[in-house]
C-alpha cells in the first residue's frame, strides 16, 4: 500500500510539474514566435534610411505573449466545458432509467473508492463504447461515457472503466490532458490563422522584400539561421503539439489501469471491459480528434495503437489494447493465486 | 568560523524544514483518515435509512420469513444505537462489529428475496435491490479507502524518523475496519420447499 501511495504522490507531483512545463513552454514558444519576429524585423529595418519605418518596439512579441497568457487563462477556466461541448455530451442531472441510475450509483461508488467528490456525469449519444474525463482539478471533474458503453458493459465492467477514469482524475492526468486538449486546439488555430496573417498581410510584402534584399548584403549568417528556424517553427507548431499530446497520454493509460484495479480490487473486470470495448469499437461520430487522448480507448477506430515500435510510439494516443489486457490479466491471476482460487483453464 | 556558522545555520534550517514537513504530513494523514471514516458513516446512515423501506416493501409477502426480517430489524436498531454514540479512530472495531452483523442479516434477506421471483418482479423491490447493492458497494469501498488511508497513517507514524514527531503531533494508531465474524462471507441457506403466500 505504501508503495502505491508513493507512486500516486510522485505521479501527482510529476503531473503538476508537467502542467507547469507545458504552460511555460507554450508561453515561451509564443515568445519565440513573437520576439523572434521582432528581432528579425529589427535586423531588417535598422539599416534603412532614417525616414523609413524602424522596428524598435517589440509589439508583436508583447502581443503574442499577452495572447498566450490569455489563452492559458481561458483554457484553465473553460477548457472542460469546451471539451464536453465538442463531443455533444449531455449532463445527467436526474437519473430516470435503470441504466442511468446504475451509472449514477457506480460513479458514486468509485468516487468513494478514490476518496474524491463525485464528478459531474455526462452521457454522449454514440454507439462507440468509450469514456473520458475532463476538468481543471479533482474537485471539479467531469466524467463522460457514451451510450454505447452503457449498452455493452455489465455492472462490474462499467465499474472498472469508471474506476480507470477516476484514476486519471486522482493522479491529475485529467487536468494536464484538458490543458493539452485546449493548447493543441489553440496552436492549430493560431498557426493557421495568425501565421497566415503575418506572412501574407501583417508585414507589407514589398517593404519586407526590400528590407530583406537590402539587409542581405550586410547580414550575418545568424540572422539567416534565425529566420529559417522561425519560419519552420510557425509551420511545425501544430504537428509538434499534437505529437506531444500523444506521447504524454500513452504511458498514463497503464497507470490508470492499475489504479482501476486498486479501486475495484478486480483487474479482470477491466480486462474484460477493454476486450468488449475493443471488439465493439467503431469510429465515433461524436468524439473529435482533439479529444482522442482523453478517452479510455482510441475513439477514431484507428489501429495504429495496435502497432508496436516506432510508428506506434509516435502516432498512437493509446498503448496496444492487447498489452493492456495482458497486464490486467496477469494482475488478476496473481490475486487469484494468492487467494488460492486460481484455476488455469 | 564564518563557514562553520553558515553550516550550522543551514543544518538547523534543514532540520526545521524536515520537522515541519513531517509534522504537517502526519496531521494531513490523520485528517484524511478521519474524513475516510466519516465517509463510511455517511454510507452507513444511508443504509440505516434504506432498511425500513425495504422491510416495508417485502414484509407483506414474507410473513413466513419472520425470523430473517426480525434479524435485520434488530441488527439495524443495534447499529443505529452504536452509530448514535459516535465513532472515532480508536473505537472503529465496535461500529464495525455491529455493521458486520447487519450486513450478514441483510445478505440473508436478499438471498431469500432472490428465491421469490414474484417479489423480485415488483418494481419497488427491484429498485430497492439496486439501491441496496449500491449502498453495500459504497460501504465496501468507503471501508477500503478508510483501511488504506489508516494503514498509510499508521505506517507513517511508526516509521523512523517520522516516529520521532508522532508524539508531538498526537498521532495514535487508527483501528482498521475489520470484518470480525464471517457471517458476511457465509452463504445463507434458503429453504426452497417453502412456497410464498400469494
Amino acid at each position: 500500500m505504501g508503495d502505491e501511495a508513493l507512486d500516486l504522490f510522485s505521479q501527482q507531483a510529476a503531473n503538476r510539474r508537467r502542467s507547469h512545463w507545458l504552460v511555460a513552454s507554450f508561453i515561451l514558444f509564443f515568445a519565440w514566435l513573437g520576439l523572434g519576429g521582432d528581432w528579425l524585423a529589427w535586423q531588417f529595418t535598422k539599416d534603412l534610411p532614417p525616414r523609413e519605418y524602424h522596428h524598435q518596439f517589440p509589439f508583436v512579441g508583447i502581443a503574442l505573449l499577452l495572447l498566450a497568457w490569455g489563452l492559458v487563462a481561458y483554457i484553465r477556466r473553460t477548457g472542460a466545458e469546451k471539451v464536453l461541448w465538442s463531443s455533444g455530451a449531455l449532463q445527467l442531472v436526474n437519473p430516470v432509467s435503470d441504466a442511468e441510475k446504475l451509472l449514477d450509483n457506480v460513479v458514486q461508488e468509485m468516487a468513494i473508492a478514490a476518496g474524491l467528490p463525485k464528478p459531474t456525469i455526462w452521457i454522449i449519444d454514440d454507439a462507440d463504447p468509450n469514456a473520458f474525463t475532463t476538468g481543471n482539478d479533482p474537485l471539479h471533474a467531469h466524467i463522460a461515457v457514451t451510450s454505447g458503453l452503457l449498452a455493452t458493459l455489465n455492472r462490474e465492467e462499467l465499474q472498472a472503466v469508471i474506476a480507470h477514469e477516476m484514476g486519471h482524475v486522482k493522479n491529475l492526468d485529467t487536468q494536464l490532458m484538458t490543458l493539452m486538449a485546449g493548447l493543441v486546439g489553440a496552436v492549430a488555430l493560431i498557426s493557421n490563422g495568425l501565421g497566415r496573417a503575418i506572412f501574407r498581410g501583417g508585414v507589407p510584402e514589398e517593404r519586407a522584400a526590400s528590407g530583406i534584399s537590402r539587409a542581405r548584403s550586410n547580414m550575418g549568417p545568424l540572422v539567416i539561421v534565425v529566420l529559417v528556424v522561425w519560419v519552420i517553427s510557425w509551420i511545425l507548431a501544430p504537428i509538434i503539439t499534437r505529437l506531444m499530446a500523444m506521447g504524454i497520454s500513452r504511458r498514463r493509460e497503464y497507470l490508470a489501469d492499475s489504479m482501476s484495479a486498486q479501486f475495484t480490487r478486480n483487474p479482470l473486470a477491466l480486462a474484460s471491459a477493454l476486450d468488449k470495448i475493443e471488439t465493439h469499437s467503431e469510429a465515433s461520430t461524436h468524439i473529435q480528434g482533439g479529444v482522442a487522448h482523453l478517452c479510455i480507448a482510441d475513439p477514431l477506430g484507428r489501429h495504429v495503437s495496435n502497432l508496436q515500435g516506432f510508428v506506434g510510439d509516435l502516432f498512437a494516443t493509446h498503448p496496444p489494447m492487447a498489452l493492456r489486457i495482458a497486464r490486467l490479466k496477469a494482475m488478476g491471476y496473481q490475486a487469484q493465486k494468492a487467494a488460492g482460487i486460481f484455476q488455469p483453464s | 568560523m564564518g563557514a562553520f556558522l553558515l553550516f550550522v545555520i543551514v543544518l538547523v534550517a534543514a532540520l526545521l524544514f524536515w520537522f515541519v514537513g513531517a509534522y504537517n504530513g502526519l496531521i494531513a494523514l490523520r485528517n484524511q483518515t478521519q474524513n475516510a471514516l466519516k465517509q463510511i458513516d455517511v454510507q452507513l446512515k444511508r443504509r440505516h435509512d434504506l432498511i425500513p423501506n425495504l422491510v416495508q416493501a417485502v414484509q407483506g409477502a414474507m410473513q413466513f420469513e419472520k425470523d430473517t426480517l426480525q434479524a435485520v430489524i434488530e441488527a439495524r436498531n443495534q447499529a443505529v444505537k452504536i452509530a448514535a454514540s459516535g465513532s472515532d479512530l480508536q473505537n472503529v472495531a465496535r461500529t464495525a462489529a455491529a455493521e458486520t452483523q447487519l450486513t450478514g442479516a441483510l445478505g440473508k434477506l436478499m438471498a431469500v428475496v432472490e428465491a421469490y421471483p414474484d417479489l423480485k418482479a415488483t418494481t419497488n423491490v427491484g429498485q430497492l435491490q439496486e439501491e441496496l447493492t449500491s449502498t453495500e458497494n459504497k460501504i465496501g469501498f468507503a471501508r477500503q479507502l478508510y483501511n488504506d488511508t489508516a494503514t498509510q497513517y499508521n505506517t507513517k507514524q511508526q516509521q523512523y524518523p517520522t516516529s520521532m514527531v508522532a508524539g508531538l503531533a498526537h498521532a495514535a494508531p487508527a483501528q482498521l475496519w475489520e470484518i470480525t465474524d464471517d457471517t458476511e462471507r457465509a452463504v445463507p441457506k434458503v429453504d426452497l420447499s417453502m412456497k410464498p403466500k400469494s
